[in-house]
């Protein structure tokens, strides 16, 4: 029964309660030492392969993150979770701020064809450049449909059915697989990742699996021009004013 | 008649009820709940409320795992990093295989680390002699030093003779938190086990009494005490040593000192808040020492130094001034502690970092020469390194302190901060410490608050948004943040003290002394009087309300691991 494979595609992100600070040469944000952690959305996609490997209906859970040697924390710490096996697309840190939707997802569908999966997973979107991209161009790579925003996800033989939290409410597509899934808030609460279990993952060299996607994802990357705050747009109005006094 | 129970959470409201069925076996906090009639529900913490008699917990399975190791370490910072690289290091040199274990509540190295920080070179050269070919981030070296007495207006320089503990030749302006992660990449690289975003709660014990190891916290408990579906109970890490290094004012070597009376032949530890000038001693409630700092910056000789700067971060820590007088016995069957939760600081010198780093060492050397003796015999199961405490006695460390130890004491007198400067331009510059009396400090730092109605209220000056700002949007910038849905980790042993005692004679305090905001008094929603509101989340672990509540009411216990401030090279 149980012999559907999930690539999850997880990415380390600049955890969310820290405050960001523009580099001073406007090139972006500062990273260098600050705290970061596995992209929530991303955490519940990999919670969600967990549960449907514990239901038995998926047999191996294979996680992979691009970009420089830190990845590997992300990595292991969705083995952690509960993930098989792990594959890290090593992006060297100079190229890594090239690294967009479009190479991460030209990545991912090679990697499900050579892993031949049946389902990929991955969080809706990453909380640092919001983009919401990279799901979808993976199943336009792959010619898969996709099943993005999911709150629920059900597996049912050779399809999955999907219902999506979009503008209008809530929507129920069936899939046939295989198939991409891009996972949604209300999806799950992600379970922590216990010590036992990261003790257990390996040490961090270990998590890296079979390395190098034989892609070469930095063509025709885009590069940033300039990063900076928002412009402040002037006096707050009078009632504030008076508060604050 | 109880508290509003509209107000609770559906499961809360069952507990309660469950308990007031049981009244003959009710946990001592429900007991004092059913009994006083309008005190709010603030504690659910495990260790106030405990989980074997909370209906809620029936069934759930509360089993540990336990890892076996030879030597684990409580505490990622100067000490316990360099307990675990000295140890690391002696066994590769001699060849022998020993499993060390690190954990740390941060959630990465670095992370919880604070200070000014200057280094005095001597304890970190000895365990990397070859830091600058490794790299390591000690790149200011100190140029220039000053000292002076600033009046409200003024400055008075004061001249810093060499031979004085202030005189920083030959030291560095470091971030302390950069070199911390540098030495925990160090310490992976020589096979230290490093499990930064675990914190250690609780202590474990053997029959006999001596120290098993520790237990790491759970996870998935809700705010009011009750378990969610992801809760999992935390590992065991059992030992033949553990080596407590929870820096200043640890929760975990509180319940240690208590078991094994390590205090009872010492002074009570006495502290400062860095934010660093503010000393802990203290005797007007109504003082804020976050707000004592904003002022300071506006002080003239200071505030051109900052002008056209911007502030990038922010943080607090406690900081141990007791010297020599106040640190406690180290040792005890199966374990020890080292760094600046017992405390080493060199008040005067205001540099702790070195002498922290030394006692890891020491302790790394004595417990490496018990675990590879081939006669050892231990008359507990946990190994006592009583070695640990002579080799420190007999080190630069206690020779250090020694001259320096009163210094600070000898500003308690009559002539305050100028009575001690005569008295170190004496005794310590002329006749280097040699002087046979140990003064004795004023007591601890809790019970120094007078009550408000003895104090005036202190005036501030509002923040100006260019050098000096509120409280806010300065504890934003310090990175901290928590599981929102846990129970509150600043635990209160009784709920009705905060106001009925620390608000009612003293002002309470709490709500100036904590630099994040933590604790506020609100009205009551219905009727006259306040009641106290934790903000846990915005903890920074500093420790300080532990240390200066007047009641010793708030217990300071560890909070999920990964949760508190995010310091970067702070």
């Amino acid at each position: 029964m149980a012999e559907l494979r999930a690539l999850v595609a997880v990415k380390r992100v600049i955890d969310f309660a820290v405050k960001i600070r523009v580099k001073p040469d406007r090139t972006g944000v500062v990273t260098d030492g600050v705290k970061h952690s596995m992209n929530p959305f991303c955490e519940i996609a990999v919670e969600e392969a967990v549960r449907l490997k514990e239901k038995k209906l998926v047999k191996e859970i294979i996680a992979v993150s691009c970009g420089p040697a830190q990845c590997q924390e992300t990595i292991r710490t969705a083995l952690a979770m509960g993930a098989d096996r792990g594959i890290h697309v090593e992006v060297p840190a100079a190229e890594a701020d090239r690294l967009g939707p479009l190479q991460v997802a030209r990545v991912l569908a090679k990697l499900a064809e050579k892993e031949k999966v049946d389902l990929v997973l991955l969080g809706k979107q990453a909380i640092d450049d919001d983009c919401n991209q990279t799901g979808q161009m993976t199943a336009g790579f792959l010619d898969w449909p996709q099943g993005t925003f999911a709150s629920q996800v059900t597996l049912e033989g050779d399809k999955v059915k999907v219902e999506r939290e979009i503008d209008g409410g809530l929507e129920t597509l069936r899939l046939k697989l295989p198939a991409v899934v891009t996972a949604d808030l209300r999806l799950n609460e992600p379970r922590y990742a216990t010590l036992p279990n990261i003790m257990g993952a390996g040490p961090k060299a270990s998590a890296s699996g079979n390395g190098s996607a034989d892609v070469a994802p930095m063509e025709a990357g885009c590069r940033r021009l300039g990063q900076g705050r928002p412009v402040n747009r002037g006096l707050p109005c009078a009632e504030s004013q008076e508060e604050e006094d | 008649m109880l508290l509003p129970l509209a107000k609770l959470s559906c499961p809360a409201y069952q507990c309660f009820h469950a308990l007031k069925i049981k009244k003959d076996y009710l946990p001592l906090c429900a007991t004092r709940w059913s009994s006083t009639s309008v005190v709010p529900r603030i504690t659910t913490h495990y260790t106030v409320c405990p989980r074997d008699k909370d209906k809620r917990w029936e069934g759930v399975n509360m089993e540990r795992f336990a890892e076996e190791a030879d030597v684990v370490i409580v505490g990622a910072g100067p000490a316990g990093l360099s307990a675990a690289i000295r140890l690391k290091q002696l066994a590769t040199k001699q060849e022998k295989d020993i499993r060390v274990c690190l954990v740390e509540k941060a959630a990465q190295i670095g992370a919880h680390t604070l200070s000014g920080a200057c280094l005095d070179p001597r304890g970190f050269e000895e365990l990397f002699p070859d830091w600058k070919e490794k790299g390591a981030p000690l790149n200011t070296p100190v140029t220039e030093d000053r000292f002076g007495i600033l009046t409200e207006k003024y400055r008075i320089p004061v001249p810093i003779l060499p031979g004085l503990p202030m005189n920083n030749h030959g030291n560095y302006i470091v971030r302390l938190g950069h070199l911390v992660s540098w030495m925990g990449e160090q310490a992976e690289s020589l096979g230290v086990e490093v499990y930064p975003g675990y914190a250690a709660a609780e202590v474990l014990f053997h029959e006999d009494g001596s120290v098993k190891g520790v237990a790491t916290n759970d996870v998935g408990i809700q705010k009011d005490g009750a378990p969610k579906t992801t809760f999992e109970r935390g590992l065991e890490l059992h030992a033949k040593v553990t080596i407590f290094a929870e820096g200043c004012h640890g929760h975990l070597a509180k319940q240690l000192y208590k078991k094994f009376d390590l205090r009872a032949n010492c002074e009570p530890q006495t502290y400062g808040i860095g934010l660093k000038e503010v000393g802990l001693d203290y005797q007007n409630p109504y003082l804020s020492p976050f707000r004592e700092f904003q002022r300071w910056k506006h002080h003239p000789s200071i505030q051109p130094t900052l002008e056209g700067g911007k502030r990038i971060a922010y943080g607090a820590r406690a900081l141990n001034e007791g010297g020599l007088q106040s640190i406690p016995k180290l040792t005890f069957p199966g374990g020890l502690l080292i760094g600046c939760s017992p405390g080493f600081m060199n008040v005067p010198k205001i540099k702790g970092t070195h002498t922290a780093m030394k006692s890891g060492i020491l302790a790394a050397e004595s417990i490496f020469n018990q675990l590879t003796s081939e006669n050892l015999q231990s008359k507990t199961t946990g190994l006592h390194v009583t070695e640990y405490e002579d080799n420190l006695k007999k080190s630069w460390v206690w020779k250090e302190l020694y001259t320096v130890r009163n210094i600070r004491p000898s500003c308690h007198g009559i002539l305050g901060v100028y009575g001690g400067m005569i008295y170190t331009g004496i005794f310590y510059w002329i006749f280097r410490g040699m002087e046979p009396w140990t003064l004795k400090h004023k007591g601890s730092d809790s019970d120094q608050l007078k009550p408000a109605k003895d104090c005036t209220p202190i005036e501030y000056p509002k923040p100006d948004g260019q050098i000096s700002f509120d409280l806010l949007s300065s504890v934003a910038l310090s990175g901290t943040n928590h599981e929102h849905d846990q129970p509150a980790h600043l635990t209160l042993k009784d709920d009705s003290i905060p106001v009925n005692r620390n608000l009612s004679i003293y002002d309470g305090p709490e709500q100036r002394f904590c630099p994040a905001g933590v604790y506020e008094f609100v009205p009551l929603e219905q009727g006259d009087g306040f009641r106290l509101q934790i903000n846990a989340q915005n903890c920074v672990h500093c420790k300080t309300c532990d240390i200066k509540d007047p009641s010793q009411n708030i217990n300071w216990v560890v909070p999920e691991g990964g949760g508190g401030p995010a310091y970067n090279g702070m």
